[in-house]
């Protein structure tokens, strides 16, 4: 059963949305959606990685033998992200700051390698491409959500604005881990509430 | 054996070309990148230290081979006249490497200044040395040509509270900081002439 190339698009937006669906990549997930601006940093350059990823390795799907495909494929997947940690380092160097640690950690995050494993090295370039998209998308949709519940709660702002008056009391919680987690499993239960029709 | 020779030539070819790739990239944006550190890192330190100067630092800067080393300094100009340098040196913390940009005024050879400008302390602990300028002020004043110690060790500077090792690290960075401006000072007062 053929999906077209548009679903191959959405679904990486609701169906499979990672991580409230696919329940993958949840260390970034955690760990930088303490405000807006780090989710969705974060979430582009992991989309970068994916597409690009997703396309060189269904390019050369026929031409890696089977039992080095993921060597072969984190190789791949390393370049790319050593490519956007520099192009941040260009571009972008407070959010590089920020983000840290947790850039080169995208080589190991679950989403990308599963893609790659479960779908790039299976289809044709244009539907490994909108996979790729997809799911990138939604997650940076996912970490952007999450930023958002965190950062105005826990810090009482919006991508750095002050969203209520002074007297609002933060609540410190959220931007913590264990708020991070308790966060997670609320979205994670009012994605299974909608979801279930 | 075919299949094995098959996989070796794959893998060699894939990372031969991810190398590559990389090499391009890092060769196209090594010049952007030092400049964005520049500005983000170094440059907040710098001012910092120069505070009150009345040229840009990061513009009026000038770089002396130390051996093998390539070193920047940072001038200040005070009262139109090209007063103090600053240069940046490091010193093992308790997490790494700890950076600490270091002013000299070429005169009096006293420290104009210290700030610190990379780390990997504990925050809250050492990451103090980079939040609290009450650390730092200490450094002021003091000459650069002597051994800078914590009063543990028999020196002047007040250690940051259950951060030692921190402390130790930014008062080594000082020291060896004045020890090259002391080398290199010939070089140094021969470059600063293009300032005045």
């Amino acid at each position: 059963m053929a999906k077209t190339l548009v679903q191959e698009f959405t679904k990486g937006l609701w169906e499979e949305i990672p991580p409230f669906r696919l329940v993958l990549g949840l260390c970034p997930t955690l760990a930088v959606t303490k405000s807006v601006e780090n989710g969705i940093g974060m979430g582009v350059a992991t989309t970068f990685v994916l597409v690009f990823s997703n396309i060189l390795i269904s390019a050369l799907r026929k031409l890696i033998p089977s039992k080095v495909r993921i060597a072969a494929y984190i190789v791949i997947i390393a370049a790319f992200v050593t490519v956007v940690e520099l192009l941040m380092q260009a571009f972008t160097y407070p959010l590089f700051l920020k983000l840290g640690i947790f850039i080169p950690l995208i080589v190991v995050n679950c989403i990308v390698l599963g893609r790659a494993e479960a779908f790039a090295s299976k289809n044709g370039i244009l539907p490994s491409t909108a996979d790729g998209l997809g799911i990138g998308i939604g997650f940076t949709l996912a970490l952007g959500a999450l930023g958002a519940v965190r950062e105005v709660l826990g810090a009482g702002t919006f991508l750095g604005h002050a969203v209520f008056g002074p007297s609002f009391e933060p609540f410190t919680f959220m931007v913590k881990a264990p708020g991070a987690f308790m966060c997670l499993g609320l979205m994670l239960c009012l994605m299974n509430l909608v979801g279930k029709k | 054996m075919r299949e094995i020779i098959r996989m070796i030539t794959v893998l060699t070819v894939l990372c031969a070309f991810a190398g590559g790739l990389l090499a391009a990239i890092r060769q196209g944006t090594m010049e952007r990148i030092e400049n964005q550190q520049l500005q983000f890192v170094k440059g907040p330190a710098i001012m910092q230290i120069l505070k009150g100067c009345s040229n840009d630092p990061i513009k009026d800067r000038f770089k002396i081979a130390d051996g093998k080393v390539e070193r920047s300094f940072f001038v200040g100009k005070f009262e139109g006249k090209p007063k103090a340098v600053a240069l940046e040196t490091a010193a093992k913390g308790f997490g790494g490497d700890v950076g600490v940009m270091v002013g000299i005024d070429v005169d009096t050879g006293k420290i104009v200044g210290v700030a610190v400008t990379t780390h990997s302390e504990t925050p809250g602990m050492g990451a103090r040395a980079k939040t609290d300028p009450s650390f730092v002020e200490q450094f002021k004043g003091k000459s650069s040509q002597q051994t800078i110690r914590v009063t543990k060790d028999g020196g002047q500077i007040n250690a940051l509270s259950g951060a030692t090792i921190t402390s130790r690290a930014v008062c080594l960075a000082t020291t060896e900081a004045g020890r090259i401006f002391k080398r290199l000072k010939p070089e140094i007062q021969k470059d600063l002439q293009k300032f005045k």
